[in-house]
């Protein structure tokens, strides 16, 4: 036992150094800047009662909230639909899906935010379409709202929500399908009671993945969004870059590492958080 | 449970995989209460045909009929057939009971005679005390037997079967062997297995129809086809089998006799069967077990010399190879009980066997 133990301490000193160097240039600065928000403009609490008092606070997080629920939503609906087409389909065929999935990933955010916005302004191709098929009559508002930002965001997420499912899914034996049908179940109740449990796991860590990844977007609500309908990170930049209130805006940022850590603790219990980070099983 | 069983049929089956053709017009007839074995190689067309019977796969051409009617275009959900496959494929997020209870759920079963029915199911396999646990808490034979239960418990028309011990051990394979028989004697359905292990397939099977190349070899009772396989791949696939070649010299009625290297040898043929014409080439199959070694003053109808090659001890029996002038090598097995002597390399050795020991085959067309 006692050499075992050794062993362990053994393997655990070789990643020292790393460990050494995150703390250093990573974890302190972090923790350094976040204490701000207890200490500015005085010591005390009274950054984070404006939680409980500031209309405007409650709004930017309420904000953010429905935002990264209805793109979760949204992501993991598309992303699952897209993940069993992939799961299901020949190996030849699977890699050209799995390319149109990635290729997205590699495409600056920015670039995709402003091709967002030149599709879905008033004089955009949407818009254009819609007017001149007759549709309607009036340009729609697509952009510079909510409705934009979840647009922007979506289309970003899809390829994080495809690959922790498509992981999962993959690793269902398709003998099991087989199985259900040859007992009697009509492809719906396949689908319903064989494929969906199995995958579940994958559903879920891909949900935690795109929820805590969309609580701290910046570039696309900041473009898609136009000022007008501010979420969490952004507020977080104005209130320290043009307002100079570093108090209330690390005040923010803890509360959103707060709310980060706690979501995954909470996950952590029901699903293998390796999964996220691409190890199956 | 009475023999409900149903017959099914299998009219000219055809599967093709753009150029290759994985099963090719194969006739079957399975009756009530039968259990078959397709039996073949790896690559030979029995999983094929079996998911062809399934619904899982839809034949080129031909058709699947179920007492008379016509089933080819059914999906396999609409079939009604219990199907115990390769690995199990047991849900692994449901528990034994409800692996068992799902064929009933989808069937809208009420939940009490669901329970009933379930119970009575794993009580058949005696796995009653197991229903709470999950799949992967099971030993691999405890899984098989659940999927036995899964397969049965809605009274399915046909029980299918693919290669479903081919994933245990030798010794649990042997148990679950007879186990496999009692229950089909006791359920009385029509039971249908693929295997490619020829002794499952003897041991289990009423009928055995034997595959090579997506064709139908030969079909018939186990001891029929090891006694009087019709062709070398028969011969050879189920059992062991020495090949003697050589050319008819005489035909009389009941009998020919053939010229192999400078030997001749004897073969019994019935007295109605066709008589070969002499000159022709002739191959004759010759069991192992069938050849015994022959002291100073026996004799027999056919007879040969030669010295042991090699040989190896198996408990039951020794297997020896015998090289002889004419024949080739020879394979011959003796019981090891009340052996005449003890085998050693080198020995000078008489082999002789009757006229009706072998069995003249013809040779594959491939």
């Amino acid at each position: 036992m006692a050499a075992a133990a050794q062993r362990q301490t053994g393997w655990w000193l070789l990643i020292l150094p790393a460990f050494l160097l995150m703390t250093a240039f990573y974890v302190a600065p972090i923790l350094q800047v976040l204490a701000i928000s207890f200490t500015e403009p005085q010591p005390g609490l009274q950054n984070y009662e404006r939680l409980f008092t500031s209309e405007s606070v409650q709004r930017v997080i309420g904000t953010t909230l429905r935002i990264c629920l209805i793109t979760t939503a949204l992501a993991l609906l598309l992303g699952y639909a897209l993940a069993y087409r992939i799961a299901l389909a020949e190996e030849r065929v699977r890699r050209w899906w799995i390319l149109a999935v990635l290729v997205p990933l590699w495409i600056s955010v920015l670039v995709r935010a402003f091709a967002w916005v030149t599709l879905l302004r008033r004089q955009g191709l949407v818009n254009q379409a819609l007017l001149e098929t007759g549709v309607i009559a009036e340009p729609l508002q697509l952009v510079w709202n909510e409705f934009g930002i979840v647009v922007g965001m979506v289309h970003y997420m899809v390829p994080y929500a495809v690959l922790p499912m498509l992981a999962s899914m993959r690793e269902i034996d398709p003998r099991l399908l087989a199985a259900a049908r040859g007992l009697g179940a009509s492809r719906f109740t396949v689908f319903a009671r064989v494929f969906l449990p199995l995958s579940a796991p994958g559903l879920i860590a891909a949900g935690v993945l795109v929820f805590i990844f969309s609580l701290g977007f910046y570039i696309t609500p900041a473009i898609l969004g136009g000022g007008k309908t501010l979420m969490v990170a952004e507020w977080i930049g104005l209130q320290i870059l043009d307002l100079i209130r570093w108090g209330l805006g690390t005040m923010m940022a803890t509360v959103l590492v707060v709310a980060i850590l706690t979501t995954l603790a909470i996950f952590s219990r029901a699903v293998d958080l390796r999964r996220l980070f691409g190890s199956g099983a | 449970m009475s023999a409900t069983g149903h017959a099914l049929a299998l009219h000219g089956l055809t599967k093709r995989y753009g150029s290759f053709t994985a099963v090719d017009d194969v006739s079957l007839r399975i009756e009530r209460g039968q259990f078959l074995t397709l039996l073949g190689p790896s690559g030979s067309g029995k999983t094929t045909i079996l998911m062809c019977i399934a619904g899982f796969v839809a034949p080129t051409a031909g058709a699947v009929l179920l007492d008379g009617r016509d089933i080819t275009a059914l999906p396999p959900e609409k079939r009604d057939f219990g199907m115990v496959f390769q690995g199990y494929a047991l849900f692994p997020h449901m528990t034994v009971a409800e692996n068992v209870a799902f064929p009933l759920r989808v069937r809208r079963m009420g939940a009490a005679e669901r329970q009933e029915k379930v119970r009575a199911a794993l009580d058949l396999v005696q796995l009653d005390r197991f229903a709470d646990r999950l799949p992967r808490q099971l030993s691999g034979g405890q899984q098989q037997r659940v999927a036995l239960a899964r397969a049965l418990v809605f009274d399915p028309a046909l029980l299918l079967l693919d290669e479903p011990l081919s994933a245990l051990d030798k010794k649990l394979r042997a148990e679950l062997q007879e186990e496999l028989k009692a229950l089909h004697r006791r359920v009385g359905r029509t039971f249908v297995n693929v295997t490619h292990d020829q002794e499952e397939a003897l041991s289990l099977s009423d009928r055995v129809a034997i595959l090579n190349h997506g064709k139908l070899v030969q079909e018939g009772a186990p001891a029929a086809l090891y006694e009087k396989p019709r062709t070398r791949f028969v011969a050879d696939f189920l059992g062991k089998s020495n090949f003697l070649h050589g050319t008819v010299r005489e035909a009389h009625p009941g009998g020919f006799a053939v010229m192999a290297g400078g030997t001749r040898v004897i073969q019994a043929i019935a007295p109605d069967a066709p008589r070969p014409a002499a000159g022709t080439p002739a191959l004759l199959s010759l069991r192992p077990e069938k050849i015994a070694l022959l002291g100073e003053a026996e004799t027999a109808e056919n007879a040969v010399d030669g010295r042991i090659l090699s040989w190896s001890y198996l408990g039951a029996g020794f297997a020896i190879n015998v090289a002889t002038q004419d024949l080739g090598a020879l394979r011959v097995t003796l019981p090891s009980w009340g052996a005449p002597f003890a085998p050693a390399e080198g020995m000078p050795v008489r082999l002789g066997w009757s006229a009706t020991a072998s069995v003249p085959v013809a040779e594959d067309a491939d």
